[in-house]
């Protein structure tokens, strides 16, 4: 019986990250991942709201004023992008999953979709925050 | 050690043709309904960012409210629970570790999805008596 594991060769690599010029495909690849991991914090940070309410009201306004620090509005500033940005990314993840807008410049559209799409919608939120005396 | 496997035993079950498809499609389905959900929290959050504890309460106990903040809470660990493992997944490679992790995750998402939930039921259904 031949040695079966002398057949198998080392997988192939992917050329190395450093060798290639950055895409706004794969920045905006990247950023999905990490708004994504950062989402984990903030659906962790959500739960938490309800526990707090949960826990009476010296919990609430405890839990609030932490949320409502400086530290606080700079942690959910990037949560409301992180939120726009995954939205945007993932739903040109869905079209994506359908086979479309599969070529290169449908794909840099929606890169630059997705960036405009975030950005715009996070400042218009903070707006909306400022104007309506949420901040 | 000398392994007998064959390389097809070892693949058999692992690749494409395996579970992964009920994964993969589970995130699909979690992200499209996520969608609406996301959308309403951020008005949700909006508002909420400006009440005091009684406004909060009032506002938990709709109907509407409730379950819409118990469905954004559960659809979005049940998708953070995906995504989180394909990253573990990709990135740590040591076995031990990468089990941790995982249990780790599922642990995690577990707890503070019953931990929501039944905070959400608790105020929604006492009116915020503690």
């Amino acid at each position: 019986m031949s040695d079966v594991s002398k057949t198998i060769r080392a997988r192939p690599t992917s050329p190395h990250v450093q060798v290639w010029r950055w895409h706004l495909t794969a920045i905006t690849s990247i950023m999905h991942r990490i708004t994504g991991v950062a989402l984990y914090g903030g659906t962790l940070i959500l739960a938490g709201w309800t526990i707090a309410l949960a826990f009476g009201p010296e919990a609430y306004a405890s839990y609030m004023g932490l949320l409502g620090s400086p530290l606080g509005k700079l942690v959910m500033f990037g949560l409301s992008f992180a939120v726009f940005f995954h939205l945007a990314k993932g739903v040109q993840h869905l079209i994506w999953d359908t086979g479309l807008a599969l070529k290169v410049p449908a794909a840099n559209a929606g890169a630059v979709a997705t960036l405009a799409f975030a950005l715009v919608a996070t400042v218009v939120v903070w707006i909306i925050a400022a104007m309506t005396g949420a901040l | 050690m000398t392994d007998f496997r064959t390389p097809r035993s070892r693949a058999q079950g692992l690749g494409a043709a395996g579970h992964g498809v009920s994964h993969w499609i589970a995130e699909r389905v979690s992200s499209v309904a996520l969608i609406p959900l996301v959308l309403w929290g951020v008005f949700a959050v909006l508002r909420l960012a400006r009440s005091d504890y009684e406004m909060a309460v009032a506002w938990l106990a709709s109907p509407v409210n409730a379950v819409l903040l118990a469905l954004l809470a559960v659809v979005s660990l049940m998708h953070m629970h995906s995504g989180m493992r394909v990253v573990v997944e990709d990135y740590i490679h040591r076995r031990i570790t990468k089990a941790g992790l995982l249990l780790l995750n599922l642990f995690v998402c577990a707890l503070f999805g019953a931990l929501a939930l039944f905070s959400i039921l608790k105020v929604a259904l006492s009116g915020g008596a503690y």
